[in-house]
């Protein structure tokens, strides 16, 4: 249980000041990508309220557009077949750019003509102007859904981007800063249990040291004891001497 | 390849009604590759699903195919494949069609947004 929620690291000094750099560097790092969450997140929600607005443009383009070809239909009788069937090479293409935000590469789409109108002859015997018309409104549509192609596309990836930041924010915020700070806990904790034994011990020595001083002193004083024991056990007369 | 068709351009896809296909068609989107392969796909009442599909599928794979536009009504046959589809290129953009009005609460991305958002900010 322990051992999963602090690195597994010998409590030392060194390994102290580590752990506090790692700290800060992950405190560093959760802040940027906090920063960097919330540049996504306002851009997100531009992003966002711009798709409604188009979506919203795009239902009344299209219903225009739809209505100018009922329109053409039925000045030009029916053309569907003429026109599916004269399919050649696509007069609208699209380019891709490329934009940034906070190091997340957006793709934007930008429409463009390229070669000559196929239908270019449809409708001349009757009803050009309608098929005119008609092929405007398309081109418009077109346009604003290659708009709101790119904001989709972005909203999509910026989506991605953004769950993938936040996942890191929390990861950081949640998992790694709290077991660095275990660990820096168990470390101080560490060193503070070694310190505590280090003066223990030094008092123990000392004790030691006070009593086999004292031990040394007492048998010194004896020993000198002793000697004048000595000394006046070979000066004095004995008493009960037998013989 | 992708660098090829890069500075080429990319085209739109569409698969849709008659009428929707027809329309776009002569806004100049319209292009049959050397294969004979048409990037859009007219669907009547006798085109199954399992041919929208198949078509879509085609689309995505195809790398010179940015943008699919599909009409609601179809994409709602084939809402499992859209749904499928979490890549950002190409866009899957669902259009209304003639005869059914726009549905934003249907719509993938849409859906994906409310997730994140309260409903009001979606409607407002």
């Amino acid at each position: 249980m322990s051992g999963k929620e602090r690195l597994p690291i010998f409590p030392s000094r060194g390994a102290q000041s580590l752990m506090k750099s790692r700290l800060k560097g992950a405190q560093k790092g959760h802040s940027l990508l906090k920063k960097k969450a919330d540049a996504l997140q306002m851009r997100f929600r531009m992003i966002l309220s711009k798709i409604i607005e188009t979506k919203t443009l795009m239902g009344e383009v299209m219903k225009e557009a739809a209505f100018s070809l009922a329109e053409a239909k039925f000045t030009t009788g029916d053309f569907n077949q003429v026109v599916l069937q004269n399919v050649t090479k696509a007069q609208i293409k699209i380019r891709t750019k490329k934009d940034n935000v906070a190091g997340v590469t957006l793709p934007v789409f930008e429409s463009y003509q390229d070669g000559t109108d196929t239908y270019e002859l449809a409708g001349l015997a009757r009803g050009g102007q309608q098929l005119a018309k008609l092929k405007k409104n398309y081109q418009t549509a077109i346009k604003l859904l290659v708009e709101l192609a790119s904001l989709q596309t972005s909203f999509v990836t910026l989506d991605d981007v953004i769950k993938i930041t936040n996942r890191r924010v929390n990861a950081i915020e949640h998992v790694i800063i709290p077991r660095i700070e275990k660990t820096l806990a168990y470390i101080i904790s560490e060193l503070d249990e070694l310190e505590r034994e280090e003066f223990y011990r030094l008092k123990k020595i000392q004790d030691k040291k006070k009593v086999i001083k004292a031990a040394s002193e007492a048998f010194r004083k004896s020993r000198k004891y002793d000697e004048e024991q000595a000394f006046n056990m070979l000066e004095e007369e004995d008493q009960d001497i037998l013989f | 390849m992708a660098l090829h068709s890069a500075v080429k351009g990319k085209l739109l896809a569409v698969i849709g009604d008659e009428d929707t296909c027809v329309g776009f068609l002569l806004g100049g989107i319209g292009e049959i590759n050397k294969h004979r392969q048409p990037n859009f796909l007219v669907v009547d009442k006798n085109t199954s699903v399992s041919d929208i599909e198949e078509a879509f599928r085609k689309f995505i794979k195809r790398d010179d195919v940015d943008i699919i536009l599909i009409n609601q009504n179809v994409a709602e046959l084939i809402r499992h494949c859209i749904d499928d589809h979490t890549q950002p290129i190409p866009a899957v953009l669902e259009i209304p069609s003639k005869d059914h009005p726009y549905d934003a609460s249907k719509d993938s991305i849409l859906r994906r947004a409310k997730g994140m958002f309260n409903p009001e900010d979606i409607a407002a």
